[in-house]
């Protein structure tokens, strides 16, 4: 595969195809967990780890099932690896079990991942699925840690507040609290997810239209000053 | 190709969801088996330290996670957790729970010999963040004024919010929270006093 192609993958999940943003997929775990921007990183990278493993997994079947009964089988598949992740690390990783456990069973329910599989990995070699998984993992965290962020700073004042809790005490220095700000408790409330929400999509279609304009623009331009 | 020809055939979708779901039947009881003794050893560790966190240093010198009394209370199974300094027994150990604004709050809670409050903690809870958690103790102090009073101290019409004309702090647009831990924490005593035979026995 040529670097373009490579390019093209983390574009897509970056970007143009983002889970959330583009694809609109995942907002039920989207709404619940982005209430900080801690959660919505661990809610992030829980869910590109699992995304990894699934579309590789998938990948690696893809000749072997049939299309007819192919759902059910990545249902099973997804759901077998997700309650395996959950209990290894309920069993060696306690601690981050503990902040990150509640996260894990959303997995289940997260279409992103039966989604890529179906769109991606059962068309794709083994690599190329896990990079899939990667950019679209990426994006997806990305996305969940920038509205929680929002929500968190605008809801409750403070910058991924419990961070260290998350990602080890040398992490602390990424908490942050705005001094005298009471906090506006909508923003934390459901309604609060979908208003930010709203305003990231639409801010995100401004500037798709905008690049758009601007690449339609520039032959133009070479013609005129030609 | 052979896999081809026989991808198609009728028998071979029912065999290989078949095939599936023995396989991931199998992988999950490996996964169990490997990591049932862990997650035990754990949760066990879990409940020694948040025990440990209500129960005042020098209380107990036995094994309280397994010197334990199964009791009744309003249809549900109460496990009491005894702990002993010497043999003799210094404080009781149990969750009581409450209906909050947003579900069940669960509170531990340790109770010494006088029926007098050692600690109390919210173990789980699901109030609005920014308004109902304040009475985690990570968030603010407010939990530890329990610490010290026991029924009649102050007196049963005063173990309220002080909306309802109690001595207990309510916070600002947050009063059926504090209620609910203030009414579990009282019920706690009134089954340890009803009680106090079976447990110490």
């Amino acid at each position: 595969m040529s670097d373009q192609a490579y390019g093209r993958i983390f574009k897509d999940g970056l970007w143009e195809q983002n889970v959330v943003f583009a694809q609109m997929l995942a907002l039920c775990p989207t709404m619940a967990v982005t209430t900080s921007g801690t959660n919505g990183l661990g809610m992030g990278l829980a869910s590109t780890v699992v995304l990894v493993v699934s579309n590789m997994l998938v990948a690696m079947i893809r000749h072997t099932v049939s299309s007819q009964v192919r759902i059910p089988v990545f249902v099973v598949l997804i759901a077998t690896l997700v309650t395996i992740v959950d209990m290894a690390m309920n069993a060696w990783l306690h601690e981050l079990y503990k902040v990150l456990g509640l996260f894990i069973a959303l997995i289940v329910v997260n279409c992103a991942i039966l989604g890529r599989a179906e769109a991606y990995a059962v068309k794709n070699g083994v690599w190329v699925s896990a990079l899939d998984g990667i950019a679209m993992g990426l994006g997806f965290t990305a996305a969940l840690t920038l509205i929680g962020l929002i929500r968190e700073l605008l809801g409750a004042g403070t910058l991924f507040a419990q961070a260290s809790q998350l990602l080890g005490p040398s992490f602390a220095f990424l908490e942050v609290q705005v001094p005298d700000y009471g906090g506006a408790l909508l923003m934390i409330l459901p309604p609060g997810g979908f208003a930010v929400l709203g305003f990231l999509l639409a801010g995100k279609r401004l500037l798709d239209q905008r690049l758009a304009a601007r690449a339609a623009a520039l032959p133009m331009a070479d013609v005129a000053s030609a | 190709m052979m896999l081809e020809s026989i991808r198609e055939k009728m028998a071979y979708q029912p065999l290989l969801l078949g095939i599936v779901a023995l396989l991931a039947s199998a992988a999950l009881a490996l996964a169990s088996g490997a990591t049932g003794a862990a997650i035990a050893a754990a949760e066990a560790k879990d409940l020694r330290d948040s025990l440990s966190e209500v129960l005042p240093a020098g209380l107990a010198d036995n094994d309280f996670l397994s010197d334990t009394v199964d009791l009744e209370k309003d249809g549900k199974t109460v496990t009491i957790y005894r702990a002993r300094q010497g043999g003799a027994m210094t404080a009781a150990l149990f969750k009581v729970s409450e209906r909050g604004y947003a579900g069940e709050i669960q509170v531990l809670m340790a109770v010494d010999m006088s029926g007098r409050i050692l600690g109390v903690r919210v173990l789980k809870h699901s109030e609005t963040p920014g308004l109902g958690d304040k009475i985690e103790v990570r968030k603010t102090p407010w939990v530890l004024d329990f610490a010290g009073k026991a029924l009649g101290e102050p007196a049963a019409e005063l173990w309220a919010v002080k909306k309802d004309n109690g001595v207990f702090e309510q916070f600002a647009g947050a009063t059926v929270t504090p209620r609910a831990v203030v009414k579990a924490v009282k019920g706690g005593l009134a089954f340890f006093a009803a009680h106090q035979r079976e447990i110490s026995a």
